[in-house]
């Protein structure tokens, strides 16, 4: 049994009322999508088939509800059990990401009434990445709902089902890390049969699927802390900034393995040069790079990851770094050849704006009503 | 003694993943199919005049492309969902001169390559992109397509194209006018873009054949006269006498690009100035296929990784739920 509690409180606050605004706007333009078609809302186009909707909401989107599948790691592989009060908002924010990255590769499917050929054996490729991510995800949106799914039986107090679930809670909990480990990789093999679309700086042929597990994990450590920290302000809870700096090292732990791996590439394969090119390109890899860089330095020393601040500020930065990274990678520096450009429409924002809303709200009326975070200061 | 467990069972997915430079060339691009059929287009013979265009939107039932601006044929500039065929020009300067790189001009057909190694058939999750076993004919099966449109940024040459002002639109890209219903290839015809060219620089007929006949052209010097075949190069219905006015590049695409196409291009000014991709002899399909097959091969990778996960997780959950 858990110590978590439900906060309570009201729901209609005036950031709940902003979200529904943005929501309402937002499934406007998806109501557009479905009458007249993607081409009457979003800026897709021959040469780039891929918009927002699948950069942000599916390949973006995941990677910043990976949250749940770093924490259950750290607690259940390198067994530190003194993380447990993150989990359940981890995992919340987890099955919310995901869940809208569903919806998000659903609404961006050309022919969703068939989507369910997916699920069909001999439609089925087994050659393509599409599948596995396909698959995966759907499946791990499965295993989240269960894994969060206590929180859920004890605000209803079925506590014979509950004991039942936590007898066998273990095989889940080994799926979200198995799963997580398998689909975020394969979002960066996606990149792989994209061939020369993909500029020379992103293009690592086999080193993709390694580059996006690592930046997908140390997204995940860094959306934990984000969460944590913007829970405490939001709604007054107790100080987790002793967790959170721990949490801090292994970020810096990952970022230099990606460091060394990332750089690696490039310099064995002789591409230095496009790094101060002094084009679109070089500039967004240096960006990128800074991006990367800011929290290394600024988590290196014990002091600093314990100041909260610092702390925060360092996983804004590896988001913003690990997200810019796939925008590049799949959008900014993504070259179809001559007569191809993409630049999203205002509707196509909105239903992106309008799906993070979503998001937003129900993650604000779950941990007032389930028992998700941790009121009391923890031992 | 966590962290050693974890690095012999779960941590294996992760190494799988950095190892795979050294074992993920497994296999070598396809081979063309047995009785491959392909096209032959020579950039030096086409005068653009675009019945290739008017005839693929006939046969194919598509409604031409109309930009307004006073042309009374069709307008299309690029492949879309409305168009399977295009004429593209390339031009220079004054362009003065057919077939010139500097102050010249050239066409370069674009539709689909028909790949021998298809980069869209292998990314495609449902299987909506076939190749045909024997003809090497790259089909859309829009009954099992769920519209991710991955095919169009797996295929190199941007052909298959989705109905965006659709609400329930599908993939288009041309099938060798074979599709079901069609099946001109099936019935011993030919594609309708060959039957209407009037110089035969679209000409269709067997790859080897093909490949053949631009290799005799790859000989030829400016001032050689040259009988060029009409239509089916196994059939033609007729030839014609020519000199030629420029000489070829030496260079025939989709003998070896990306693992080859069964449509062939010759051309007497290079291809990246006609626009075609800098692509390298290996197919992507084959190294992206090469990169999964090594980490899902029987699923021993995962299942490994599962079995040693489920362990420490187990153990170390009962030790959490011990102390509380």
């Amino acid at each position: 049994m858990s110590h978590a509690k439900p906060l309570g409180g009201s729901i209609f606050t005036p950031a709940f009322m902003l979200c529904l605004v943005l929501f309402v706007i937002g499934m406007y333009f998806l109501g557009v999508r479905f009458m007249d078609g993607m081409g009457a809302v979003a800026n897709i186009n021959g040469g780039f088939p891929w918009g927002i909707w699948v950069v942000y909401d599916v390949v973006i989107g995941t990677a910043l509800a990976c949250g749940g599948y770093a924490l259950a790691i750290t607690i259940y592989v390198f067994n530190k059990g003194q993380y447990h009060p993150l989990m359940r908002a981890a995992l919340l924010a987890s099955l919310l990401g995901y869940a809208l990255g569903g919806v998000g590769a659903f609404i961006d499917m050309g022919r969703y009434w068939q989507f369910y050929n997916l699920l069909l054996p001999w439609h089925m490729n087994f050659n393509a990445v599409m599948l596995e991510v396909g698959l995966c995800v759907t499946t791990y949106i499965l295993v989240l709902v269960i894994e969060f799914a206590p929180a859920f039986l004890e605000r209803i107090g079925a506590h014979g089902v509950l004991k039942i679930l936590n007898k066998m809670l273990f095989i889940f909990i080994a799926l979200g890390i198995l799963l997580p480990t398998m689909h975020q990789s394969s979002l960066g093999s996606f990149l792989i049969a994209m061939g020369y679309k993909v500029a020379p700086l992103w293009q690592t042929v086999h080193f993709q699927p390694l580059l996006a597990l690592l930046t997908a994990l140390t997204m995940g450590f860094s959306i934990v802390i984000f969460e944590a920290s913007a829970s405490q302000v939001a709604f007054d809870l107790p100080d987790e900034t002793s967790l959170l700096s721990k949490i801090g090292k292994i970020i810096v732990g990952l970022l230099l393995v990606y460091l060394v791996v990332r750089f690696g590439e490039i310099i064995l394969n002789g591409k230095v040069g496009y790094i101060f090119a002094g084009d679109k390109n070089s500039l967004l890899f240096l960006l990128e790079t800074l991006l990367f860089i800011f929290p290394v330095v600024a988590l290196l020393s014990q002091k600093m990851r314990q100041n909260p601040r610092v702390l925060l500020w360092a996983a804004v930065s590896m988001l913003f770094a690990g997200s810019l990274y796939r925008f590049n990678a799949f959008l900014f520096t993504y070259d179809p050849g001559p007569g191809y450009s993409y630049f999203p429409s205002v509707g196509e924002v909105m239903v992106t704006v309008g799906i993070v809303a979503f998001e937003i709200m129900a993650y604000m009326v779950m941990v007032k009503m389930l028992p998700v975070l941790h009121k009391e200061a923890h031992a | 003694m966590d962290r050693r467990t974890f690095l012999k069972t779960a941590g294996a997915g992760v190494a799988g993943a950095a190892c795979i430079s050294t074992v993920a060339d497994a296999r070598p691009n396809l081979e063309p199919a047995p009785e491959a059929v392909g096209m032959l287009y020579d950039s030096t013979l086409c005068v653009g005049c675009k019945a290739c265009v008017t005839a693929c939107k006939e046969v194919n039932d598509m409604t031409p492309v109309d930009r307004g601006d006073g042309h009374i044929y069709d307008s299309a500039l690029d492949l879309s969902g409305d168009t399977l065929n295009v004429i593209k020009v390339y031009s220079d300067g004054t362009a003065a001169v057919k077939d010139s790189e500097e102050n010249g001009f050239a066409f370069e057909k674009r539709s689909c390559m028909h790949c021998v190694d298809p980069g869209c058939v292998s990314v495609c999750p449902v299987t909506a992109m076939r190749r045909d076993p024997l003809t090497g004919i790259v089909t859309h099966h829009p009954d099992a397509c769920i519209g991710c449109r991955t095919c169009m940024v797996g295929c190199p040459y941007n052909v298959p194209q989705f109905e965006y002002d659709n609400a329930f639109g599908r993939i288009h890209k041309c099938q060798m006018c074979n599709q079901e219903g069609l099946e001109r290839i099936n019935k011993g015809g030919m594609t309708a873009c060959a039957e209407v060219c009037p110089t035969g620089a679209t000409l269709f007929g067997p790859r080897s054949m093909l490949m053949e006949e631009a290799k005799r052209r790859m000989e030829l010097k400016s001032g050689d006269n040259y009988n060029f075949p009409r239509g089916d190069i196994s059939k033609p219905e007729s030839y014609h006498e020519k000199e030629l006015e420029a000489d070829y590049q030496n260079h025939i695409w989709g003998e070896k690009e990306a693992g080859g196409t069964n449509v062939l291009h010759i051309s007497a000014i290079p291809f990246d100035k006609l626009g075609m991709p800098p692509l390298e002899d290996r197919s992507y399909a084959s190294v992206s296929e090469g990169v999964q097959h090594t980490l899902y091969k029987y699923m021993a990778l995962p299942a490994a990784a599962m079995a040693g996960l489920t362990y420490v997780v187990k153990r170390n959950k009962d030790n959490h739920d011990g102390e509380e």
